[in-house]
């Protein structure tokens, strides 16, 4: 029952989150290597760079915080909705009467749900979003497709996608726990719903940032 | 049987139960009756386990349930079905797999006996062949019948009913009524509704606590109900324009 649950929170975190994703991923890489191109312009610094720069950028910061600030709002809001809906319209209560452990069988889910789905979202958000900084700055003749290649192919340290998935899996959970709590423990009616949704969002990217910074000093310390 | 012992209930300052004793009879429709905001639903929560009373005793035959720890609870929890005020059936799953919910939680049963069971309760409560349909193609007193069966599945020694009449229209609701009471009877169970329906309380209540501002108002069944001399109740029963029109035209 439990596996059923998490597979279907899986397929709407996942499937239900990927055009966003894609779309946010794309422009983000675009807009990273058209204006590093922009800053370097007229500099010494060889333009290959810009390919070093836009990977490495990515990698440690744009794909796991971008995205799960995006998700926070996207999958956050939906899941203290959700879960609020279900206290309000007591069906919390129905399944605590039929035995069911709710905070495991409603909470647990989502949580794992998001730690196995969104790290995987973020791996395919890097990649997106350096297919989008190539397409934005190689046919529009800003430097050639080989110098961005030798920019990507440039100081690769396999350590930096580890801090990528560690944010990406911290993020995750942070973003559901805390919607899952704002949800959980909603009281009132509709005005209060729309609140504790709000606040999972706003709660969820503060404490997702905070987070980042965390992780940032100590994984590069 | 289900006794309840000096019971009490604060949130903060304001103290919604204080101090109720009363008997739940057993094989009987016993009704909690009282206006709004007297405490019924928060009674009926604290016989249920969902809130904890502040002080009192709740005894489920010889246990008190308020000691109770999480496994011996779920262990009680079997033998109650609960029908909500809002129905409370899973939107995302059919009205099948509603009332099989409890049957996967509770018991080890084949896919063929727990089919059985639900077909048996949905024809119980006669509505045969909605299977597969959802609970948004339901009308509210489909809901409330699909409630009914997902609460008898299980065969509960224990009913509790949150305003099984609310939302429903006089026809409705006396169909429902008469569920209940039917139910009760055949398997001897013993049932806890909370209303403030005067039809349910004169067609079905056998055993009656009238609640009001958080203490018992008053005890009695509904024979005793039109003759009783208690102030408080006639309020609360002949609270509309037209009964008491139809009261004084009798009298």
């Amino acid at each position: 029952m439990y596996w059923k649950e998490i597979s279907r929170q899986m397929n709407d975190i996942g499937m239900g989150s990927f055009i966003i994703v894609f779309l946010i991923a794309i422009f983000i890489g675009a807009v990273t290597a058209v204006q590093f191109a922009y800053q370097m312009g007229g500099t010494l610094i060889p333009r290959y760079y810009i390919g070093y720069i836009v990977r490495d950028m990515t990698i440690l910061e744009m794909a796991p915080t971008i995205t799960c600030l995006v998700l926070s709002g996207k999958v956050g809001s939906n899941i203290a909705a959700e879960i609020g809906g279900m206290r309000q319209k007591e069906h919390i209560d129905a399944m605590e009467i039929m035995g069911v452990n709710t905070s495991a069988y409603l909470v647990m889910p989502k949580i794992l749900a998001a730690l196995i789905v969104i790290p995987l979202l973020v791996c395919v958000a890097s990649i997106i979003s350096i297919v989008g900084a190539y397409i934005a700055s190689v046919p529009t003749g800003m430097f050639t497709g080989a110098e961005f290649i030798q920019g990507l192919r440039s100081w690769f340290d396999g350590y930096n996608v580890f801090i990528m998935l560690v944010k990406a899996i911290v993020f995750a959970f942070i973003l559901t726990s805390v919607a899952c709590y704002q949800g959980y423990f909603v009281k009132g009616g509709s005005i209060e719903l729309g609140k504790a949704s709000t606040q999972a969002v706003v709660a969820g990217n503060i404490l997702i940032l905070i987070a980042d910074y965390v992780i940032a000093l100590v994984l590069t310390a | 049987m289900i006794r309840i012992e000096n019971i009490k209930k604060s949130f903060g300052d304001v103290e919604v139960l204080k101090g109720i004793d009363f008997e739940f009879l057993e094989g009987k429709c016993n009704l909690i009756i009282g206006k709004s905001g007297a405490g019924k639903t928060v009674l009926l929560k604290l016989l249920i386990g969902l809130l904890s009373p502040t002080s009192g005793k709740i005894w489920y035959d010889n246990v008190d349930f308020t000691k109770l720890g999480n496994k011996e609870v779920r262990k009680i929890r079997m033998e109650v079905g609960m029908l909500f005020q809002g129905s409370a059936l899973f939107d995302s799953m059919t009205i099948e797999e509603n009332i099989r919910f409890p049957m996967d939680m509770f018991t080890n049963f084949t896919k063929k006996q727990k089919d059985d069971r639900v077909n048996y309760c949905l024809e119980r409560v006669n509505l045969e062949g909605v299977n597969k349909k959802y609970p948004s193609e339901a009308s509210g007193g489909m809901q409330k019948r699909v409630g009914i069966a997902r609460a008898i599945v299980l065969k509960p020694k224990y009913l509790f009913c949150d305003e099984p009449n609310s939302g429903l229209d006089p026809k409705t609701s006396i169909v429902i009524d008469a569920l209940i009471a039917s139910i009760t009877k055949e398997n001897d169970i013993t049932t806890i509704i909370n209303t403030h329906d005067m039809n349910s309380v004169m067609e079905i209540g056998e055993n009656i606590a009238y609640i009001h501002e958080g203490i018992l108002g008053w005890t009695g069944s509904k024979d005793q109900v039109l003759k009783s001399a208690n102030d408080l109740l006639h309020d609360f029963i002949f609270a509309s324009p037209f009964l008491q029109k139809l009261k004084d035209s009798v009298e």
